[in-house]
């Protein structure tokens, strides 16, 4: 009997230490997220919300082109931000994995991601400087006599691409990379003995025992790029409003908190399905 | 020859993709120090006006003491939650402990904009004024998912019959916890501090819908850029680049460096 009485009283125990956590994240994060859920679905008046159930806020943004167009700017955005990103680091991080010797690796890894270190909104501030009429490319193309006239490089999509590839890329790298030196030799000498070339060892070897890597990455920008309400902010402009702006706009200047409610639902549902596609290799919950 | 051909194709990329990684950084400190109002070309000329310009700006330093609050703050709650909830869930067997793991891991998985916005919901609903606590709360929502999946990933096996022989020396649970499982977790408890404090120190959205009076240093930042291009938010992003490269230093040097060796 007493052991059962002591499991009785460790068990108890163990529930006061794991209980502030549970409780702060169903205070601060279930709570809240079901509100939201809840908000969705009521609608506003004035500066009142009117607690009836319907669904206006979602065939609202259904109905409405300038909400929907939200939507399909930011899955474009997001889809060619994560495929050019993806395009990009998986050679640089091939290069360090593979050509700069071992000793210098950590190093190169380090160089290729420390802009991440500088802030975000500073992050995307300096693309300004290098994109916008009077920056740096600009000057230097007409220095050099390539153009006349200013490009139009900032304040629209080409912009923020930029600003979210160059962020992602660094991103991307780190994923790839810490994938690409757990393979083990052996693989490759396998292919070797079996008569493959580079290319083919690469095409049917390596590149699947990585794909876990790349698409691990692949997700983590999607997730980021898409809800992300800064970088399109200071440089796409406002011609083409990506999902985040609308829902700022919408609490901003209209404190319409119900339709910015249904759309960062809307938002959470992209990201869901894009979960969805990629669990297969993905493997985040069994952290 | 392919040889070669490869391998001068191999550094020529590397020259490219680094440059394309730096140009920003670079352009945002060489035009810090810019002898003029635009921080675009030509350079005009050495000056450290826009250094001292941000130095004797109140605004900008109070929100520089905001951010180092809250980041500390916020991240020393989320680690002492998320080691308490990590050794609980790795030392006990608890009913339901995957959805607990879950659940604790789940913020992680849905964007800042939408934990900022549920957040700022509720507060408004139960009228909660703004202030820089609400902020640290969304910080703590957001960093406690990674203090605990750091912190239980690190809970190894190993370490439970050293915690038992402590406690059957005659340890309590908490002081097993305090002397002997938080010591020898304190690499990956200090990596989770320190990863966490730069996220709460960068993070913008949250910070900029849930503050009211008091800002954090993004937030200031970006109310600076509304008057355009300017040499002063240069010079306060290189000053924000290059501590965070300091600090990146002393961890690789310190902790890191002896982790790696061990």
């Amino acid at each position: 009997m007493t052991t059962i009485t002591l499991e009785d009283k460790e068990r108890r125990r163990a529930w006061g230490f794991v209980a502030p956590a549970l409780l702060w994240t169903l205070a601060f994060f279930v709570v809240p997220f079901l509100y939201m859920a809840a908000l969705s679905l009521w609608s506003r008046q004035g500066r009142d919300i009117v607690h009836v159930w319907n669904f206006d806020n979602y065939l609202r943004f259904f109905s409405e082109n300038a909400l929907l167009r939200g939507l399909t700017n930011s899955l474009e955005i997001t889809l060619t931000v994560t495929i050019l990103s993806v395009l990009l680091a998986y050679p640089l991080a091939w290069i360090i994995a593979e050509r700069v010797p071992k000793r210098l690796q950590r190093m190169a890894l380090i160089l290729a991601i420390l802009p991440f270190w500088t802030s975000y909104v500073v992050r995307s501030y300096s693309w300004l400087l290098v994109l916008s009429k009077g920056g740096v490319i600009n000057q230097a193309l007409m220095g050099i006599g390539l153009i006349t006239e200013p490009l139009e490089i900032a304040s629209n999509r080409t912009a923020t691409v930029i600003g979210f590839v160059h962020f992602f890329v660094m991103l991307l790298t780190l994923t790839i990379y810490s994938n690409l030196v757990q393979l083990s030799p052996n693989y490759r000498r396998a292919a070797a003995d079996l008569g493959a070339n580079a290319f083919q060892t690469f095409w049917h070897v390596i590149l699947p025992l990585t794909l876990p890597g790349i698409m691990t990455g692949a997700f983590l920008t999607f997730v980021l790029c898409i809800g992300d309400y800064i970088t399109p902010q200071i440089l796409g402009g406002n011609n083409e409003l990506v999902l985040p702006q609308i829902i700022m706009l919408q609490i901003g200047r209209r404190a319409d908190f119900p339709m910015a409610a249904a759309l960062s639902i809307i938002l959470m549902l992209a990201v869901t399905a894009a979960y969805v596609l990629c669990a297969r290799w993905l493997r985040i919950e069994r952290a | 020859m392919r040889d070669l051909l490869s391998r001068s194709f191999g550094w020529g990329y590397l020259i490219i993709i680094y440059g394309f990684i730096f140009l920003p950084v670079a352009v945002l400190v060489l035009f810090s120090f810019q002898d003029g109002r635009l921080p675009v070309p030509p350079f005009n000329g050495f000056s450290l006006q826009w250094y001292e310009a941000v130095f004797a700006d109140r605004k900008l330093m109070a929100a520089l003491g905001n951010s180092f609050l809250v980041a500390t703050g916020s991240s020393t709650v989320a680690c002492l939650l998320g080691f308490l909830a990590a050794y609980a869930l790795a030392r006990y067997k608890l009913p339901g402990s995957a959805l607990q793991r879950g659940l604790l891991i789940a913020p992680m998985t849905v964007s800042y904009l939408i934990i900022a916005l549920g957040l700022l919901a509720v507060l408004n609903a139960v009228k909660v004024p703004l202030s820089l606590w609400t902020v640290g709360i969304g910080h703590v929502v957001i960093n406690l998912p990674l203090c605990f999946a750091i912190i239980y990933a690190s809970m190894g096996d190993h370490h439970i019959n050293i915690e038992r022989a402590a406690r059957d020396l005659g340890a309590n649970d908490l002081k097993v916890m305090a002397l002997v499982t938080a010591p020898m977790l304190m690499p990956s408890i200090l990596a989770a501090f320190f990863l966490s404090v730069t996220f709460s120190w960068d993070e913008f959205i949250i910070a900029f819908l849930l503050s009211r009076f008091d800002v954090t240093l993004p937030v200031e930042i970006w109310s600076m850029l509304r008057s355009g291009l300017n040499p002063k938010t240069n010079a306060i992003g290189s000053l924000v680049f290059l501590g965070s490269v300091a600090v990146l230093l002393v961890l690789e040097l310190t902790l890191f460096g002896r982790n790696r060796k061990t």
